[in-house]
């Protein structure tokens, strides 16, 4: 809410009540709770409809319950942080509105899947970011570096423009059924990240990340199923570019 | 917290041999629309065409596989079929089945079934008697009645 000079009643939103449905878990678990185990945890809350399901998560810690726990950061859909199970789909707390939920029924937040649920929604990224160290996401070059900057014309720039929008919220991944069943799998932010680096005219680690990627556990376990593409609160088209990558790998031209 | 370590670049080897998934991944993509025209094709013919699907009987089986064509059609139906199929199966066990016996065992399961059935299809299809002896002639195909 920005302050004006008006009256404060002017263009005021009416409130509501936002019934809320959260998936919990205390690894030390509570007077009333194993160690470990998960239950659901209801709360009630007043709220905007313009406002945040993050927002909604912030009025339970600071009003209802501390020991709520989440992860966010900027909380602005900028630094990833916030990625969680909303209604079932992967979203950011903080991009999604109340009002684009179904207000009549209780919201369900749960932690991202596949990954280890650390503490309620917080989750263990780290087999998250290994994947994405495995495609050694920075710029490979031989020779001396001149200069001057790396000269690109904007149709090269274009190529990959789509996977430099990446925040490695982890929502594409772990919305993936491929990576729910099997751990091995670099999951698709792993692959959106060497696609950045493997369509980019100034790299040449291109076929290096592209031997990465023909691996057993690669790019060739994607079944375009097009959970990441839903997922991405970016916006990204990440199954058409886990394509373009098996399609490089196919015919042998980038 | 130390910073997590960085793979270094490796020696680059400047050549890609295309491994076992990416063949796999490619004959899906190919006998996939392959399957799709046999199949409607087989279909077509037998239930749209002629009298439909009260036509299918002894005589209209052995009347088809009396030509060359469709023993060929319905041999590379049945092999694409299941080695399509089979595949996916695969992949399947894959996914899901996480212990390594329990993996090994249905992959076996699966191989011997994808073979048996393919070898005892084949069989079928080469080996198939049109006039058999002593039977209700009413009931074979019109070509019979010099043969018995």
């Amino acid at each position: 809410m920005t302050a004006t000079a008006e009256s404060p009643t002017a263009g005021e939103v009416a409130t509501m009540r936002v019934e809320l449905q959260v998936l919990r878990m205390n690894p030390e678990g509570t007077h009333e709770r194993k160690a470990g185990e998960s239950y659901w945890d209801f709360f009630v809350v007043e709220a905007h409809p313009t406002d945040r399901v993050l927002d909604a998560l912030h009025k339970i810690k600071w009003e209802h319950d501390g020991s709520l726990a989440f992860r966010r950061s900027c909380a602005h859909g900028v630094c990833g942080s916030d990625a969680m199970r909303i209604n079932a789909r992967n979203r950011l707390a903080c991009k999604t509105l109340l009002k684009d939920l179904n207000p009549a029924r209780p919201i369900k937040i749960e932690p991202i899947k596949g990954l280890p649920v650390e503490k309620d929604l917080i989750v263990d990224m780290e087999p998250f970011f290994a994947s994405y160290r495995e495609i050694m996401p920075f710029l490979m070059t031989s020779g001396a570096a001149p200069a001057r900057e790396r000269l690109q014309s904007p149709e090269e720039r274009a190529r990959y423009d789509d996977t430099t929008k990446c925040i490695m919220c982890a929502a594409c991944t772990t919305a993936c059924p491929v990576f729910w069943t099997d751990g091995q799998y670099f999951g698709p932010q792993a692959i959106v990240g060497a696609h950045r680096f493997i369509f980019d005219s100034r790299d040449e680690g291109q076929w290096d990340r592209l031997e990465v990627l023909n691996d057993k556990a690669g790019v060739w376990k994607c079944r375009t199923a097009f959970n990441c593409t839903e997922a991405c609160p970016r916006g990204i088209e990440v199954t058409k570019a886990i394509s373009e990558v098996k399609k490089a790998l196919t015919t042998g031209e980038i | 917290m130390t910073a997590p370590r960085l793979k270094d670049p490796r020696a680059r080897s400047g050549r890609l041999r295309p491994g076992a998934e990416q063949w796999s991944w490619r004959f899906m993509r190919i006998t996939g629309p392959l399957l799709l025209v046999l199949i409607l094709t087989h279909l077509f013919i037998n239930l749209l065409t002629g009298d439909g699907v009260s036509q299918i009987d002894f005589a209209f089986v052995a009347g088809k596989w009396a030509s060359p064509l469709w023993q060929v059609w319905d041999l590379v139906m049945l092999v694409l079929a299941m080695l399509h199929g089979g595949n996916g199966m695969r992949l399947l066990v894959n996914d899901y089945a996480t212990g390594r016996r329990m993996r090994t065992t249905l992959h076996s399961l699966l191989g011997f079934s994808v073979i048996g059935i393919i070898v005892l299809g084949a069989l079928v299809i080469f080996t198939f008697d049109p006039c058999p002896a002593g039977a209700d002639a009413s009931l074979l195909p019109s070509f019979c009645e010099g043969v018995a």
